[in-house]
């Protein structure tokens, strides 16, 4: 038989890459193209569909090329940057405005008044998700508050809303030549327009946010046929769809309760599946949904989202010139035994997970003159560590899910300083996988699973192979757990520190 | 003795102007303390600042030292920045080859592990980055010596054809070849190698197994164009 591939493409904040998976879950392509970023104004983010759409295109046509013309290609799955919002013109296909990218921070009044109603508190009931900026439900508001004669268009039925994987899943079946007009219930959950128990469009809170239901997608499973992507290829199914931390978590096959990954980047975003039933958090993190296979029952996850992780390191280098390259905070930090009594808490805009502080600051605790930049470095390392374990404690406190280890991704994983320090302050094995694109691979699983490429999920834990493991060291632990309320202390001192 | 070559002269001394001036001085500056026409100045300073010797502050035009010239004291690169960037393709490699991976340095005498891929077959295993690996008896050891500063005479077949096996030297049932990472200067840094049980590495003569060497050479080459070689 020859071999089935499965092409995913992930559309993220600063790039889109096709690539190309084989059975085994390995990757045999890869194509990237970035797309420019637009600060208008501050606190203003956004993004060109249109570019976006073409870098999709010519990366996607570039990485069948690379297979051999995609003749082996079976389906198509998608991941995409989350809660960045996009409203077109059906007819044309034009984007009335730039894409809302959910870094920004324009709606940040709109959501103060929003959430000043007296009947506020059904944003939380409903859509599980507390009302903030930061979702997508807001910035489509928006836009229709703020572009000519949007809210009109868009009641006629003139205009269509989509999160990217909406606007791609658009255009890849025919644009306004009958295009497929759907999103997945991941990147739906996230609008603060759904129930979160039901997975439909709530009618009470989109008359809360005053936005009209012609204009809003179907909601579908993440694993299911959603169309063919005519535009790249005559019978290429698109089978999945998945919000990029969620698409993660597929990646690293996190499909039993308890079982949870930390994507380490920019910033970072734990994730833990906590299974068919939805849990109501009280100790900061969000719940939220998972994956859902077609005809079968949402899965949900608990997620907490830590604002700056590497971006700390970035600042040693850029900010202080302390380091030339982000693997060197490594040897920096090496060059000491112990943070020196230094605590650095990287609130550079507020604290998002457990706490939810946006007026915190960032501080470093702890100078005496014994502290050197080896220290420095050691404490930039252990705040990524520390604020991991308060998402992870947060998250015990609201599941009562044991974790029995925690599985890493992204660009921080290769520092073995970092990771041994996790391991350490959970008291829990943290293991990274062979496959280290783990978005793009939960993208192409879903997509795969769906049209029978892998037979069922078990087939694709049979995938997934550890290559590197950090087992906690037990003394350490208990160091650790000793010095935990120091991190605590310090990120109280931030949060006052912010206070108006 | 050969007479000295004039242009290396010149711009050693623009190199000691620049060093002196911390950032004050633009091309016209530099080319009235040391003396020479502008335009010569200039050209010489140009490839200076191609070879990263000295860089340009893009708003005043005034020239520093430049981050080359600073790492080429230094002499050894930095290990985590060396695993950093090889990860993606030891990965591959440990994904494709079946076998564990190591890639691996010299600091002094000693051989170093500062990147380790487990065997991808969910077996117990444990990291040993970080750890010292016998430089005599591996084929990373034999890698690197062969490729060091007055390297041993019995290592020039490791130079000749550019990769090493090891056979049960250092421990019995455990066969590994291992071949050469170039950083930008063209000098081996480190050494990447696949290792595993002795009958699954090579063949019955003794030959690494089918695609291993090719998969493994692959690899080395992919990691020194990621450190700017070639």
């Amino acid at each position: 038989m020859a071999e089935r591939y499965v092409l995913a493409v992930d559309q993220g904040t600063t790039s889109t890459r096709s690539l190309v998976f084989d059975r085994g879950g390995r990757m045999v392509a890869v194509r990237q193209r970035e797309h420019r970023q637009h600060f208008p104004r501050p606190g203003w983010v956004e993004h060109d569909p249109m570019e976006i759409w073409a870098n999709t295109q010519r990366t996607a046509a570039q990485v069948l090329g690379d297979v051999g013309g995609g003749g082996d290609v079976v389906a198509l799955g998608i991941a995409n940057q989350r809660e960045t919002t996009v409203v077109w013109d059906r007819a044309t296909g034009r984007p009335v405005t730039r894409a809302l990218v959910w870094q920004d921070t324009r709606t940040a009044d709109l959501v103060t008044r929003l959430a000043a109603r007296p009947d506020a508190g059904l944003v939380a009931e409903r859509s599980g998700m507390a009302i903030a900026g930061y979702f997508s439900g807001p910035r489509l508001r928006w836009i229709l508050d703020h572009v000519p004669r949007a809210r009109e268009r868009a009641e006629r039925g003139e205009l269509l809303f989509g999160t990217m994987e909406t606007w791609l899943i658009w255009n890849l079946t025919g644009g306004p030549d009958g295009g497929v007009h759907v999103t997945d219930v991941t990147n739906a959950s996230r609008t603060l327009l759904m129930d979160v128990r039901s997975c439909r469009w709530d009618p009470d809170l989109l008359a809360f946010f005053d936005v009209p239901a012609a204009m809003l997608p179907e909601i579908r499973p993440s694993v299911g046929v959603l169309g063919v992507a005519t535009a790249l290829s005559p019978a290429l199914p698109i089978a999945g769809a998945l919000g990029d931390q969620q698409a993660a978590l597929f990646g690293q096959v996190c499909f039993a309760p308890g079982e949870a990954k930390c994507t380490y980047g920019t910033g970072s975003f734990l994730l833990q599946n906590t299974g068919t039933e939805l849990v109501r958090t009280r100790s900061g993190s969000i719940s939220t949904v998972a994956y859902q296979l077609a005809g079968e029952p949402v899965h949900y996850a608990l997620e907490g989202s830590i604002a700056v992780a590497g971006a700390l390191v970035q600042w040693l280098r850029d900010g202080l010139g302390l380091i030339g390259s982000a693997a060197e905070v490594e040897t920096l930090a090496r060059t000491v035994a112990d943070n020196g009594g230094c605590y650095v808490v990287p609130a550079f805009s507020g604290l998002l997970a457990p706490h939810w502080r946006g007026e915190a600051r960032g501080l470093v605790a702890g100078l005496t003159s014994y502290v050197t930049k080896g220290h420095l470095a050691r404490a930039v390392l252990e705040a990524t560590g520390w604020q991991t374990r308060d998402v992870v404690g947060a998250m015990a406190a609201d599941s009562g899910l044991s974790l029995p280890a925690l599985r890493v991704d992204g660009g921080m994983t290769t520092n073995n300083l970092l990771m041994q320090f996790v391991a350490d302050a959970l008291d829990t094995p943290v293991v990274r996988p062979m496959v280290g694109e783990t978005v793009s691979l939960g993208a192409a699983y879903a997509a795969g699973l769906a049209v029978g490429v892998w037979s069922d999920i078990e087939a694709l834990r049979r995938n997934w192979h550890r290559a590197a493991q950090w087992t906690p060291n037990p003394a350490r632990a208990t160091a650790l757990t000793a010095e935990y309320p120091k991190w605590e202390r310090a990120v109280q001192l931030s949060i006052a520190w912010g206070a108006p | 003795m050969p007479g000295s070559v004039q242009s290396i002269e010149r711009a050693a001394a623009i190199l000691h102007v620049v060093a002196g001036a911390h950032g004050t001085l633009g091309v016209t500056g530099i080319a009235a303390a040391v003396g020479l026409a502008k335009t010569t100045t200039h050209s010489l300073l140009r490839t200076l600042l191609l070879v990263g010797f000295v860089e340009q502050d893009r708003s005043t035009g005034h020239y520093s030292l430049g981050a080359g010239l600073l790492r080429l004291g230094t002499g050894h690169l930095d290990a985590n920045e060396l695993r950093a960037r090889s990860s993606n393709w030891a990965d591959a490699l440990a994904a494709r080859s079946g076998h564990a991976v190591r890639l691996a340095t010299l600091v002094g005498d000693q051989v170093v592990v500062v990147h380790h891929v487990f065997r991808p077959d969910d077996s117990a295993q444990v990291l040993e980055v970080g750890t010292i690996v016998p430089a005599a008896t591996t084929a990373l050891g034999a890698v690197l010596r062969a490729f060091a500063a007055g390297s041993p005479a019995g290592l020039a077949d490791v130079r000749a054809r550019g990769w090493a096996a090891e056979h049960g030297e250092r421990q019995p049932g455990f066969g590994a070849i291992a071949a050469p990472v170039r950083g930008a200067s063209g000098l081996v840094v480190a050494a990447l190698g696949l290792g595993g049980p002795l009958s699954g590495v090579f063949d019955g003569r003794g030959q690494p197994r089918g695609p291993l060497l090719g998969m493994l050479t692959d690899a080395a080459l992919g990691v020194s164009r990621e450190l700017g070689h070639g």
